[in-house]
């Protein structure tokens, strides 16, 4: 076999995964099975071995296991020089080089940036900082809000009814503590999936004693004389005692590290093509730098090649299996990585699925099932044709609507099927909110056809 | 100690984990499935019970944990089978 | 040769090994000859119309002379108790799985299934204490016929005792799925509505009994309600009861039968499960890839016109899936016709897939696995005294009626 540079990169080179998360573990396992035999560092700023973040906002909470709990299964060993409790602090493009918070470089001949998204902080820091105020994101948000629920607060006050929040709510019901929700929307998860299924979810956090309040933002958070949040007032000037606040204001994408670097990187996230190689800030691809998980925006061939950026567990293990294929293969045996958006969330016993990007849909069908009965399919539309898919309880039948995306099927679906109901007779208004107002909750972001990323001004969402 | 992952994107709550291995997996409501992501070793035949049993084979447990047992149940693939 | 080969299919003569005519129908992936059923046989396909909300179970969507010969196998049997969820949509299906599902598992009952593990094993270890000449074992009778008998029985709390009475019935019903091409139809109508009739009054006694005195058993809880708002009315009841002994007594027998011919016909994996008994659990999954214990689905209908590789299907034809021939499409599976259990994707169709995936499967997975583990573990040197074995008629629900074997002794518990 010829001793080309690709062989001699499996057989001596250095990889280096920046982010020691579901994305870098199996982006780095991904390696490994295409038979990369070179050094393999993984880095990470948190102190522990890859772990699963779903259950910290459900299982860990109900009792049915730990936060502490929740570490990945290993499809393989990985052989791997592992960097944990050290973040990345710089990246030398042209030196190959990763900077370490604690002062050491680490060489690489490909890097894989993985560092995912942290959890928005309360935006008033001194707030933020009181005792009972958390985020939830890591283990250690995790364990610290499970010992808090334990010790069996008088009220909790969850900020923003995203999937996070609106399961951390559904958690705090069954435990049989009283919770508010305050959300700035007309109602739950409309960022993600409209109003007319928000409508759905406000009765699901009222019928399990929920005190949601919408359209409504928190304007400060009151702590006593010890230094405990004590309460929380009210944009419309009420206020609440509450003992624990949980701000879920929806994520920011970790590429702080990378300003300056020359990396196409920002507050959206870092530009990569279809192949899952980063963009530099001049709208170049780059050869030996990839990106997968919440942190890449990629072009999607079946959104308008629209980059898009998925806070989704799945797309980050499918972006990393194809980031590490690439990274190993010559650009004719590169494959692209167009995974169909798909996410789930449990909450209030209901398993809500959903697949494409129903945050681009203008109308909504309901072409199975009753939202009344909380089992149902709904169909989103855009100019048109299928494009997102949410189920109710109703998971079975969703890959017949995720072909339809994948087909672009027409919309309004022109068939039958079984268990429509007079509701799913024609298509609503899906109601989302006005897309310039920035949404806690959505986990699909659209973000426009620039790689670059340069004229793209930060909103904070705020509260 | 037994790590295991489930990929809720493929699971369509057929619940074929949580008959056979209650402790470990538990419906919530009719769909939805949690599980403890660190089952105890005593699990670890109903486990593997419930790998193969899944009908979208969407649960992944170590393939350290499961060597190390001698088990001779093939170990899962799990979320790594399609790409 | 293509206009003859669902008959083939149906022909008693090849009951023993149909896959090769599968084969053949897999050319075809979508198969049509006229007035008969369009006929799906590939693996891909199959699994899509089983999440397919276009495609319903409900017969009154069958258009009138859809060429469907069974269509009026249960239909006319509906006089006497309405259709099982087996033959419903949502709403309906749903509900009346959801309720059957409260005493039987999770989230409601989740150790129903768990806890019977001990009574398995004592059943199995009791039934091949009994098998009396290791020369002369009948598998289907002494073992594989009276396993899942006693556990359906012990699970919905039908006497035991009984069991004479109903065998008849539900082998009749049985048969009533199956389309026997040289049967007299109004003969089978009649035969059938009577077994359903006498198997519907059967149930109704012991229901009302059970009303009375309930016990931990599903039908007192089916019958008591589990303490939900939903309920079932008693016609509900009986058919949903009818639909589980019969679900019960036709379907294991046949996986555990399949089980162990395939295991005597494969000496180096039977040795390997007596070596690795943990081998069992991939081995069943294994075999209902390779020799399900439900051939076809002969009751899908769709709602409105529908392109299935490149075939329009017109609403309310009659379509068969054929579950065993999409477990052996080459395009899916590795050498599909070699056994193997250590294959790692057996993502098969055994079971069904979609709202209408085999109610029983996790009993049945457990009753196979222990049963192949005990018999290859206590059986020396089992062999075949027939291969093929005699198979019964039935061309859906497809097993051997006897599976004659030798073994050099029983060894003890």
């Amino acid at each position: 076999m010829a001793d080309t540079a690709l062989d001699h990169l499996k057989a001596n080179g250095r990889i280096v995964v920046v982010g020691a998360s579901l994305a870098g573990l199996r982006g780095a396992e991904t390696l490994r099975e295409k038979g990369f035999k070179g050094s393999l560092t993984m880095i990470g700023d948190e102190p522990y071995e890859p772990y699963d973040r779903p259950p910290l906002s459900k299982q860990a909470l109900l009792g049915m296991g730990t936060a502490e709990g929740t570490a990945l299964p290993r499809r393989r060993d990985i052989d791997a020089e592992w960097r944990l409790g050290v973040a990345a602090s710089g990246l030398d493009m042209a030196a190959r080089r990763v900077k370490l918070a604690d002062g050491d470089e680490v060489p690489y001949d490909r890097l894989l940036i993985a560092t995912g998204v942290r959890a928005r902080p309360w935006p008033n820091q001194a707030e933020g900082e009181l005792d009972g105020v958390f985020v939830l994101r890591t283990r250690d948000d995790g364990v610290a809000l499970a010992r808090r629920l334990d010790a069996g607060p008088r009220r909790v006050l969850v900020i923003g009814a995203g999937f996070t929040g609106s399961e951390i709510a559904s958690a705090c019901r069954e435990r049989g503590v009283e919770v508010t929700v305050a959300e700035r929307a007309d109602a739950p998860l409309v960022g993600a999936l409209g109003g007319v299924i928000g409508a759905v979810a406000a009765e699901l956090h009222r019928e399990n004693g929920v005190d949601l309040r919408t359209g409504i933002m928190v304007t400060a958070l009151e702590g006593d004389s010890t230094g405990r949040v004590r309460a929380a007032h009210f944009s419309d000037g009420t206020s609440l005692e509450c003992d624990v606040v949980v701000v879920s204001l929806g994520a920011q994408r970790n590429t702080d590290w990378l300003a300056g670097s020359g990396l196409g990187a920002g507050p959206r996230g870092i530009a990569c093509d279809a192949g899952c190689r980063a963009f530099d800030i001049r709208g170049i691809v780059t050869d030996d730098i990839f990106v997968a998980g919440d942190v890449a925006r990629s072009p999607h061939p079946l959104f308008g090649y629209q980059f898009l950026s998925l806070e989704h567990w799945g797309n980050a293990v499918s972006q990393a299996e194809t980031a590490a294929h690439n990274m190993l293969s010559e650009s004719t045996d590169r494959r692209p990585h167009i995974w169909v958006p798909a996410f789930w969330s449990s909450q209030f016993g209901v398993s809500i699925k959903s697949v494409g990007v129903p945050s681009m849909g203008t109308e909504i069908m309901i072409t199975q099932g009753s939202r009344a009965e909380r089992r149902f399919t709904g169909v989103y539309g855009y100019q048109g044709r299928v494009i997102g898919a949410v189920t109710f309880d109703n998971s079975r039948w969703l890959q017949f609507y995720q072909q339809q995306i994948e087909a672009t099927a027409p919309f309004p679906p022109p068939f039958p099927t079984v268990d429509r109901r007079p509701e799913g007779q024609k298509p609503l208004p899906a109601d989302f909110p006005d897309p310039s107002v920035p949404t806690h909750g959505p986990t699909v972001t659209l973000s426009g056809y620039s790689p670059a990323d340069r004229r793209l001004t930060f909103t904070p969402a705020g509260h | 100690m037994l790590r295991l992952v489930v990929d809720l994107n493929r699971c369509q709550g057929y619940a074929q984990c949580a008959f056979l291995a209650p402790d470990v997996f538990a419906m919530h409501g009719d769909e939805g499935l949690l599980y403890d992501p660190q089952a105890q070793d005593a699990q670890r035949e109903r486990v593997a019970q419930a790998v193969a049993a899944c009908p979208v084979q969407a649960i992944l447990v170590d393939e350290l944990d499961m060597a190390a047992a001698g088990s001779g149940a093939p170990a899962a693939t799990g979320e790594a089978s399609d790409g | 040769m293509k206009q003859g080969i669902l008959s083939d299919i149906l022909d008693y003569s090849n009951r023993a090994n149909p896959y090769p005519l599968y084969a053949e129908l897999r050319k075809t992936p979508v198969f049509h000859d006229g007035d008969g059923p369009y006929v799906i046989s590939t693996y891909h396909h199959i699994q899509s119309l089983l999440h397919d909300p276009r495609l319903s179970s409900e017969a009154r969507n069958l258009a009138a002379g859809a060429g469907d010969p069974l269509a009026g196998a249960e239909d006319e049997g509906a006089s006497a108790l309405p259709p099982s969820f087996l033959k419903l949509d949502p709403p309906e299906h749903d509900r009346l799985r959801r309720m059957t599902n409260r005493p039987f598992g999770p989230p409601d009952s989740p150790h129903r299934v768990d806890d019977m593990r001990g009574f398995l094993h004592t059943t199995v270890t009791g039934l091949i204490d009994n098998l009396g000449d290791p020369e002369r074992i009948d598998l289907v009778d002494q073992f594989a016929y009276p396993f899942p008998v006693t556990m359906i029985c012990r699970l919905l709390g039908v006497p035991r005792e009984d069991e004479a009475r109903f065998h008849v019935w539900a082998d009749t019903l049985a048969a009533s799925l199956d389309p026997d091409p040289g049967a007299d139809p109004k003969e089978r109508e009649k035969t059938t509505h009577d077994a359903r009739m006498e198997l519907g009054m059967y149930l109704a006694g012991l229901i009302e009994e059970r009303r009375k005195n309930p016990g931990e058993d599903m039908l007192s809880q089916l019958a008591v309600g589990h303490g939900q708002d939903e309920t079932m009315s008693t016609m509900e009841l009986l058919s949903t009861a009818a639909l589980l002994l019969i679900a019960g007594h036709e379907t294991t027998v046949n996986l555990i039968t399949n089980g162990m011919l395939t295991l005597l016909r494969n000496p180096d994996v039977l040795r390997q499960l007596r070596e690795t008994p943990a081998l069992a659990v991939p081995l069943v999954e294994e075999l209902l890839r390779f020799e399900p214990p439900v051939q076809l689905l002969p009751q899908r209908t769709p709602l409105a016109d529908i392109e299935v590789g490149g075939v329009t299907i017109p609403k309310g034809s009659s379509m068969w899936l054929i579950l065993a021939s999409g477990n052996r499409d080459p395009d899916r599976f590795e050498n599909p016709d070699r056994f193997d259990p250590y294959r790692k994707d057996i993502q098969h169709l055994g079971l069904g897939s979609g709202i209408h995936s085999c109610f029983g499967a996790p009993l049945a997975r457990l009753e196979a696995q222990l049963a192949l583990t005990e018999l290859t573990r206590r059986l020396e040197n089992p062999r075949l005294v027939e291969d093929p074995p005699p198979y019964r008629q039935n061309a859906v629900l497809r097993g051997p009626r006897h599976l004659r074997i030798t073994c050099d002794g029983v060894r003890p518990s």
